[in-house]
Order: C-alpha cells, then sequence, then structure tokens
C-alpha cells in the first residue's frame, strides 16, 4: 500500500539535501564566529586576533564552494521539484548571502587594524550592540531555515530596521566628533565604515529571511 | 486558458466489476492545450484517457456514472457511435504498434476505410500526416518499405501521424515514449509541441520530467480521484495538496 511519507524513498537523495542543509547551518556558524572576532578584537584593540578573522575567510569560502557544488549536482542529478526545488534555490542563495558576510567580517578586522594603529576614539557601546543584534540575525534567519519557521523569519526582516536606526545614530555622533576636531575625521570615517559593514551584513541576513518566506511559501517577498 | 473546454470530464465514477477504479472526477480540457495527466501506477489515469475515447468499452462488468462533453454532446449517450468519437478523438499507445503493412498504407488505411478513394488525396492525406509528425523527411522514399522496418521512435511517430490521418481534435497519448530512448523521446516531445497549435493533446505519463517540459496543465490522481488540478508550472513548483507534492518529490513509498 503507498503510503505519504515526508523522507524520500531515495535514502541517498535524502542524504545530500540534509548534508546541504548541514553545511549551510555550518557556514553561518563561521560566520558569525568571524563577526563575533572582529567586534571582539575592535574592543580589545587586538590586531591579531583581527588577522586571525582575515585568513579564516578561506575557510568560508571554501564551505561556499563546496554548498554550491552540491547544489548544482542536485539540480543536476535529481532534478528536484517543488518544496526541494525550493529548498536548493534558496540554499544556493542563502549561501551566496553567507559568503559575503564573510568578506565583510574581513572588511571590519581590516579596518581594526588601521584603527588599532592610532589611539581609541571614544568608547564602542553601539557597535557591540549593532554586532550582537546581527549575529542574532544571522543565526535566527538560519534556524528559520533549518525549520521553515516563518515567525522567525519574519522577525528577522523586522530586526533590520533596528540596525539600520543604528547605524545612522552611530553616523550622527561620529559627525560630531568631525565637526568638533578634524583629526578625528580618519578614526571616524573608519569606524562608520565598520558600522555600515555591520549594517550591511544585517542585510544580507535579512534576505536569508526573504529566501525562507520564499521556500516555505513560494511568495517572493525581496522587494517589499 | 479561460477559453471554453473542447472536452470535460463531468463528475464520472468509473467501475470495473466492483473495483471503484474513477471517484467523482471532472475536469476540463482546453483546446489547443497539452494536458498531462500524472500518478503511480493504479491511480486511474489511463482509465480516464481511455474513457475519452471509449477505449473501454469492450470490457466487460464496467459501469460509468456521469458524462464526458465534447462539442457540447456527452459521448456516451445512446445515440453515439464509438467509431465516430475515436475519428475525432485519436490514441497514441504506449508501445508503436504500427500494422504490419507499408508505411504508406499504415497512414492511407483509415482514410480509405472511412471512404477516401481518391488516389491523390490519399496521397495528400499521407504527406500531409507524415509532415505533420515530422517523420516525412526521413521515410518519403521508402514509403512502400514495411513499417516494421523502421526504428521504435520513428515507428512512434508514423503511429502519430497514423492518428493525425483522420484529422482528429483531440489525440490521446498513453505513455508514448516510455518505450524509447532519449532521442526519441525528445522528438516526440518537440513533435508534441508542434501539434497543439493545430490539435489538443492530453498525455498520460510516468515520467515527471516530461509531464513538466511538455505540458499546460497537469492532473495529479491518487487512488482513483483527482487530487490536484492545476497549471503545470505551478504544480513542479509549489503545489497546493501535500500529496501532489510528495508525489512529484518522491517521497512516496
Amino acid at each position: 500500500m503507498t503510503t505519504f511519507a515526508t523522507k524520500h524513498t531515495n535514502v541517498q537523495y535524502e542524504r545530500e539535501l540534509s548534508e546541504v542543509k548541514e553545511n549551510i547551518v555550518y557556514a553561518g556558524m563561521l560566520t558569525e564566529k568571524a563577526i563575533e572576532k572582529c567586534i571582539k578584537a575592535l574592543l580589545e584593540r587586538n590586531s591579531s586576533l583581527a588577522n586571525e578573522v582575515i585568513k579564516e575567510d578561506a575557510n568560508i569560502d571554501a564551505i561556499d564552494m563546496k554548498i554550491e557544488e552540491q547544489c548544482i549536482n542536485i539540480l543536476a542529478l535529481r532534478q528536484p521539484t517543488a518544496r526541494d526545488l525550493r529548498f536548493i534555490t534558496t540554499a544556493i542563495k542563502i549561501n551566496g548571502h553567507l559568503e559575503r558576510i564573510g568578506d565583510m567580517a574581513s572588511n571590519i578586522a581590516r579596518k581594526v587594524i588601521i584603527l588599532n594603529e592610532e589611539p581609541q576614539l571614544k568608547p564602542y557601546i553601539d557597535i557591540p550592540r549593532m554586532a550582537q543584534a546581527t549575529r542574532k540575525m544571522i543565526r535566527d534567519g538560519l534556524d528559520a531555515f533549518m525549520n521553515g519557521d516563518m515567525e522567525l523569519a519574519r522577525e528577522v526582516r523586522e530586526a533590520d530596521e533596528i540596525i539600520d536606526s543604528l547605524n545612522e545614530q552611530i553616523f550622527r555622533e561620529l559627525l560630531t566628533f568631525m565637526i568638533q576636531d578634524p583629526r578625528t575625521i580618519h578614526r571616524a570615517i573608519i569606524i562608520s565604515q565598520v558600522s555600515k559593514n555591520l549594517e550591511r551584513i544585517a542585510d544580507h541576513a535579512k534576505s536569508v529571511a526573504d529566501m525562507v518566506i520564499y521556500m516555505v511559501t513560494g511568495q517572493n517577498v525581496r522587494h517589499e | 486558458m479561460n477559453e471554453q473546454p473542447i472536452i470535460s470530464v463531468r463528475n464520472v465514477n468509473f467501475y470495473y466489476d466492483s473495483f471503484h477504479a474513477l471517484k467523482d472526477i471532472s475536469l476540463d480540457f482546453a483546446p489547443n492545450s497539452v494536458t498531462a495527466l500524472i500518478g503511480p501506477s493504479g491511480c486511474g489515469k489511463s482509465t480516464l484517457l481511455r474513457l475519452l475515447n471509449r477505449m473501454n468499452d469492450l470490457i466487460d462488468k464496467i459501469r460509468l456514472e456521469g458524462e464526458i462533453i465534447f462539442e457540447g454532446k456527452n459521448i456516451y449517450d445512446p445515440g453515439v457511435d464509438p467509431v465516430e468519437v475515436r475519428k475525432r478523438i485519436g490514441m497514441v499507445f504506449q508501445k508503436p504498434n504500427p500494422f504490419p503493412k507499408t508505411i504508406y498504407k499504415n497512414i492511407s488505411y483509415a482514410p480509405k476505410l472511412s471512404g477516401v478513394n481518391n488516389s491523390d488525396e490519399l496521397d495528400a492525406v499521407v504527406e500531409q500526416s507524415l509532415r505533420q509528425a515530422v517523420l516525412w523527411d526521413e521515410v518519403k522514399d521508402i514509403l512502400n518499405r514495411s513499417a516494421m522496418t523502421l526504428s521504435g521512435g520513428q515507428q512512434q511517430r508514423l503511429c502519430i501521424a497514423r492518428a493525425l490521418a483522420m484529422k482528429p481534435d483531440i489525440i490521446l497519448m498513453d505513455e508514448p515514449t516510455s518505450a524509447l530512448d532519449p532521442i526519441s523521446t525528445a522528438k516526440i516531445e518537440e513533435l508534441i509541441d508542434e501539434l497543439k497549435k493545430d490539435y489538443t493533446i492530453i498525455i498520460v505519463t510516468h515520467n515527471m520530467q516530461q509531464a513538466a517540459r511538455v505540458s499546460d496543465k497537469t492532473g495529479f490522481f491518487y487512488l482513483g480521484s483527482l487530487i490536484e488540478y492545476d497549471v503545470t508550472k505551478k504544480i513542479f513548483t509549489m503545489p497546493q495538496v501535500k500529496q501532489t507534492e510528495d508525489y512529484i518529490t518522491g517521497r512516496f513509498g
């Protein structure tokens, strides 16, 4: 008697799909770690830690290549349809976003090294908050991907607004430093670039959430 | 696809003896479109296809409820001649089944039976049918050779040409490529796309990719019921019913 199961009758195919899923989560974990480290490097003025982040981006690039290859193989060999097709297209796009997040963590690490060559301009308060909220967006976005959790994906999309306003707030504050003392301009610009990179990371996390909504519903909310 | 349907199945229940093979099926087929019927073996898709040109008539102990409306008339009305129905609604089978006669006679046989005697006219029908089935260039110089000497793919296109010779409105295809190699399959699929300009095609296939490639609409059958019937693109990207999704993604067994 035929029954309706949630797993594929083809065990190997099922395994290939879960490997993609696991690798995406692993890539997400690496990017989150990279953000954590580069912000720690900023706060502790630790350039060698920043250098580590730059070096470790190669790991994120490697898993990016691996996920892409796995997805292309599934497309070529399994001709996925319906929910599997939506899963694979989502995985390919999320993978691209995670890879970019890794690049931006490296960008931040480079800025940290430059900042460490001069005395600290100001205590960092909003940037660590922003980094923490951004990491949560990535984590929640991937949890939503793992579990097809629409509610969580929506929360991630909303969280992006908080990051945007933090970024603007940081820029306004830096502007006051620059107006008061032109000697702060170089550092202030670099700090604003750190903030801008975090803001763009959050944008990518939001895109991850958008793709989860597509994966679950087939609806495209990317430009809403 | 908002046109009037060319053929409509209305509340059809069909029984082989006590076995309820089709359960309250209703669906419309749009003219000049390709509709794929998919589902696991025994789901009723071939039974439905065969009902559309009264191919089940000869089976014992069958019972049909409901109507199949073609040109405003139920094709199962007592006054309807099944031979006339089959002239308008042709069928191509799973295995190529040319007559053991020449290529020419395979095509001319039915027109001749229905009264075309003029040889020029017959020549024209043969050429036109073979051209439409994209076989003409391959066989034009060997029309008097036995059809059995053709390859499987050519034989199947010959069978399609044979169905076209009666100038039907609808062509039913029951797994037309399951016995063919990939290149012959691709040729038939290309042909289906070509034929839909002039004909309505309803195809039963076990090849899911084929349904996705060739059809405009897809109906998924399971245990005698029509589970989902929608635009093919939608069925293969975002089906609405879980059973459909489980079947087309291979989560079924």
